[in-house]
């Protein structure tokens, strides 16, 4: 006995401190690794509403530069400036992401809460529709609402947002119903607790924290989803730089002047390890228990 | 004496079509201020007919029959027929429910203070520093040390006779004229039982309430009950005053209980005499 303890302290003596400690920490690298990442993204997509170096159609620059003092990312093949075009596309992939969110968390809490409430046949059905949703291709999804509504920067959002929108639907109703046969729900409407107070005093803040994940996973699955789009020319049409036609436009030059490929690929990389990395430290501060109902 | 509450012919069955009945014909009743237990085997129906009091049987369960409630003001309204949205009205100032597992009959994620102040807010009207007055009061009815530091807590930073209370202070926050008690030190360790029974018993003294406290152990609930409903297979065996049914059981259902229970009596020199003191873990 004695023993096993003595060379379980000798290898490692400090292994309590570490095992203690060692959540906390990876939580503040995450947040902050993933905050800095999504954050500088975020600045650039706001400055780019207020200032630019050159008009998007300006193309005076020379064509296919490499990066210099004046066009800090080079320019393409018509003599637009890199740079100003990376900026327009971080716009269009927040808007995107942001967007496509919005719509999944709205639509998917609603229908979710709605079968986890109603129960019974309603449930049956909505639970029915949202595999058939599920089962899906959310590109596939969006190529039908384009053909619909023709190719924009909306059309994307709103399809990759209604493809969304079926997993959290999906993910609100099991957590909601797991939520609704606790105890304190039980306890709670014995104190008199109508249906919708409920929802928002013990469903709504049980749920969230099993949403955030998914949610900012979306995030980055609309920000490729979107950049698919315009790679085949479906999203936002010229002269709106999207990345994903940024690099679709930089493909047939792509042995001559590589940063024009590579820089869009990067930006997109970027977003997405941001918003994962953010989400993972966000789940843990909105979980003080540490035991999200999953 | 009016009547608080009054049971007739309660089923409860599952939906469905072989709708088998899980309480079958029961009925009692309870007068204002009367203490009654109501003890049984697990799956003898004694939860489900508190829930029916309650009006919470969801789907699949229904109940057909009657459950009058007395709202006290010569009204009455029966829990099996009423409305969700009347019941909601009912429910926290008439009666009020108090669980077997404090941990999980409070929300996880909700700061105890928050959790107390709903009822105080929507039942009896307090705002602003009021309602924090009267949070903190009702942490310290039921005997919660640092009332300041418990409130601003989550439930799984306190212990688990603290928890226990904070679930009696929020059955009591409405004042209800009723307390469904199910099960509520069946989870606790025997030392912090003794406590958690002594400051029920005081609450419902001192604010004349009546209550039901469902229980498989028999000495407990001879132990604050007026008078007993001994419950099996989701019928009633037999009802009757608390000395009577200890001392002259007619069935042979609940002489076996009685004998077992007075079997393990003799075995033991006396009960623990136990006392509520702070306990430790989860608290770190």
């Amino acid at each position: 006995m004695s023993v096993t303890v003595l060379t379980e302290a000798e290898r490692n003596p400090r292994s309590r401190d570490t095992r203690s400690r060692r959540p906390r920490r990876r939580t503040s690298v995450n947040l902050l690794v993933g905050g800095v990442l999504f954050g500088i993204i975020a600045v650039v997509a706001i400055l780019s509403l207020v200032a630019l170096p050159f008009e998007p159609s300006d193309t005076t620059g020379g064509r296919l530069q490499p990066p210099s003092p004046e066009h800090w990312a080079g320019t393409d093949r018509l003599g637009r400036d890199l740079f100003t075009q990376l900026m327009i596309g971080a716009r269009l992939a927040m808007l995107t992401g942001v967007g496509a969110v919005a719509i999944a968390a709205v639509l998917g809490v609603l229908v979710g809460l709605v079968a986890a409430m109603a129960g019974r046949w309603i449930d049956d059905a909505l639970s029915s529709l949202l595999d058939i949703a599920i089962a899906f291709p959310t590109l596939l999804l969006a190529m039908l609402v384009v053909a619909w509504r023709g190719a924009s920067l909306e059309s994307a959002i709103l399809a990759i947002g209604l493809a969304g929108s079926a997993v959290i639907a999906r993910l609100t109703r099991v957590t909601a119903t797991r939520v609704l046969a606790q105890d304190f729900v039980t306890a709670s409407r014995t104190s008199g607790t109508g249906t919708l107070r409920l929802i928002r005093l013990h469903v709504l803040p049980n749920v969230w924290p099993t949403l955030i994940v998914p949610l900012a996973l979306q995030f980055g699955g609309a920000v490729v989803a979107e950049a698919s789009l315009s790679y085949v020319g479906l999203g936002s049409p010229p002269p709106n730089a999207s990345w994903g036609r940024m690099l679709q436009e930089a493909q047939s030059t792509v042995l001559v002047a590589p940063t024009a490929a590579i820089l869009p690929g990067l930006l997109l990389v970027a977003t997405i390890i941001g918003i994962n990395l953010l989400a993972d430290g966000l789940r843990d501060v909105a979980d003080p228990t540490g035991r999200t109902l999953r | 004496m009016s009547a608080m509450l009054e049971i007739e012919n309660l089923s409860v069955h599952l939906d469905g079509p072989d709708g088998r009945r899980l309480v079958d014909d029961v009925s009692f009743d309870l007068a204002d201020g009367q203490r009654l237990g109501v003890i049984g085997e697990s799956g003898s129906g004694k939860s489900l007919t508190a829930l029916a009091v309650l009006g919470l049987l969801g789907h699949p369960l229904s109940a057909s029959g009657s459950i009058r409630l007395s709202l006290g003001d010569g009204d009455t309204v029966d829990t099996v027929s009423a409305p969700g949205r009347r019941l909601d009205g009912v429910r926290g100032r008439t009666v009020g429910a108090v669980f077997q597992e404090p941990l999980a009959s409070l929300d996880p994620l909700m700061r105890i203070g928050a959790q107390l102040a709903w009822p105080l807010r929507r039942h009896r009207g307090f705002r602003a520093d009021a309602l924090r007055r009267a949070v903190l009061d009702a942490l310290a009815e039921v005997q919660l040390p640092e009332p300041e530091r418990i409130a601003r807590s989550l439930i799984h930073e306190v212990s688990g006779g603290q928890r226990q209370r904070v679930a009696i202070a929020l059955a009591l926050a409405a004042e209800p004229r009723l307390l469904i008690a199910d099960e509520p030190t069946t989870a606790l360790d025997v030392t912090v039982q003794a406590g958690v029974l002594e400051l029920l018993q005081a609450a419902v003294e001192n604010r004349g309430m009546s209550l039901v406290f469902i229980s498989h152990d028999l000495p407990v609930v001879a132990g604050i009950a007026d008078r007993v409903v001994v419950m099996r297979g989701g019928r009633v065996v037999e009802i009757g005053d608390t000395r009577r049914i200890l001392t002259a059981p007619r069935e042979e259902y609940t002489r076996t209980l009685v004998g077992a229970s007075r079997a393990l009596d003799d075995l033991l020199p006396a009960r623990p005499a136990g006392s509520d003191g702070p306990t430790s873990g989860g608290t770190e």
